[in-house]
């Protein structure tokens, strides 16, 4: 038996789970859509007390698109990236759903379940961070609003949720009407851990950038890259903008060195991505590693 | 020690009930309490997809689930491919174009080669690459592998044969 062993109980409301979280507090993970948890139960990295399998709580999934986009948490990241609703009000987000892992992860993986588990190397958290999207976390005292910087601040695999929290919606605010985005990673393999990756969002006025929010990941933790915003922001779209931006961006960047690549090289991506990301917001070829 | 959990599994069509700690993956519950040793385990982490079955008719790895969250769902697993010698188009695919060697990871290559047939009925080899990605082969090189799914493809859009 490759977990340790464990209580298992399988809510179907809201209010069930939120009980047992309360109950069982700290000695209780959620389990989402176990693509990544299941892993650390298997290789016993993860000891719970008691496991919250909230798969049977229907309410958790759904796509509303009225406005602001709300998700519920349980949403599969498959469903998430081929839903209309989600790719006419944010392109960018299936998009970057693509890049997560393989089919077979997707069809058990979940919105909710990959932003509480905060992997720095996910799309994600920081594709969120970038769409300003915000969350609810609820508990049985409650519910709070979260936005998405305040969920992850620097953490890496875990966020500021509480014991007896769950993540229960994402909500993304309505893109304005002439924004457009783009979406690079790096990744030795299709579907594999990104070595470095950028989510860009820029509105323009004219040719004149009015907002820019870049999110990045692949680094010690999902982070803003406010260095390189603050060199478009007033500026022309265009390769000096864009060149300031990806310099920004590298000394922005949280970058950490592992068998995968040094500090180093993955700074240097993250100015390239971020190049890459822009051109392809403002309508030209992104270009490399799709 | 946890309380034993009794739960049915729909396994290729029949009903099996099994008593399973909520800690047994579905994979060993498929192999162990099953029987069905076709699903092979290689990294138990997600990464090596010789785990590969359908539940409900999507593609997963059973590695990464629990025998209770599977309690009444529909499993496919690679006994339930073909029948006998009378292989399944993607089966005889990969025996006519080498599409395996050792064949460790054919299980899992199966299943997801149907999977991504039954969604892209006409794959380009890129598109198989990028699809079947999650299952790792040591033997092959992965060339044969291509090849076979392609072939597959053909037939199964002539016959409209499907899992």
């Amino acid at each position: 038996m490759k977990p340790a062993a464990f209580d298992y109980s399988a809510p179907e409301s809201i209010a069930e789970a939120l009980d047992l979280l309360a109950e069982h507090g700290s000695g209780a993970k959620v389990l989402a859509g176990g693509q990544s948890l299941v892993p650390m139960l298997n290789f016993r990295l993860a000891r719970p007390a008691h496991l919250i399998d909230v798969n049977g709580v229907d309410s958790l999934s759904y796509i509303s698109a009225n406005g602001t986009l709300r998700i519920g948490s349980m949403t599969r990241l498959t469903a998430l990236g081929e839903s209309g609703d989600v790719a006419g009000a944010h392109p960018i987000i299936p998009k970057a759903v693509a890049h997560i892992g393989h089919r077979a992860i997707r069809n058990r993986g979940t919105i909710g379940g990959s932003l509480a588990h905060n992997d720095p190397a996910a799309e994600l958290p920081a594709v969120l961070m970038a769409l300003d999207a915000e969350v609810t976390a609820r508990s049985a005292d409650g519910e709070r609003v979260v936005g998405m910087q305040d969920l992850i601040e620097d953490r890496l695999f875990e966020t500021t949720l509480g014991d007896t929290e769950l993540l229960t919606e994402i909500r993304i605010p309505a893109a304005a009407a002439s924004s457009t985005s783009g979406f690079q990673e790096f990744a030795r393999r299709h579907g594999d851990f990104a070595l470095a990756g950028v989510a860009a969002v820029i509105t323009t006025d004219g040719s004149t950038i009015t907002q820019a929010a870049l999110g990045a990941f692949g680094g010690t933790h999902a982070t803003r890259l406010p260095t390189a915003e603050a060199a478009l922001l007033g500026a022309e779209t265009g390769d000096a903008a864009f060149a300031a931006a990806g310099a920004g961006a590298a000394a922005d960047f949280p970058a950490t060195s592992d068998v995968h690549g040094t500090a180093e090289y993955r700074s240097h991506l993250i100015n390239v991505l971020t190049v890459r990301a822009l051109k392809e917001a403002a309508g030209n070829s992104g270009g490399g590693n799709g | 020690m946890a309380e034993t959990m009794s739960v049915v599994l729909n396994v290729n069509g029949s009903g099996r009930a099994v008593s399973v700690e909520p800690r047994k993956t579905l994979a060993d519950a498929i192999r162990e309490d099953l029987g069905l040793t076709g699903t092979h385990l290689g990294c138990e982490h997600g990464v090596c997809g010789a785990c590969t079955i359908l539940l409900d008719g999507e593609v997963v790895r059973s590695c990464l689930l629990l025998a209770v969250q599977a309690d009444g769902a529909e499993i496919t697993t690679i006994e339930g491919i073909g029948a006998g010698d009378d292989l399944h188009p993607m089966q005889q695919a990969f025996s006519e174009y080498h599409g395996l060697q050792c064949g460790f990871c054919t299980p899992g290559m199966i299943l997801a080669g149907i999977d991504v047939v039954s969604r892209n009925p006409d794959p380009t080899p890129q598109e198989i690459r990028e699809e079947m990605g999650g299952n790792i082969c040591r033997c092959t090189g992965y060339q044969k592998i291509v090849e076979s799914v392609q072939a597959a493809a053909a037939v199964m859009s002539t016959e409209g044969g499907s899992a």
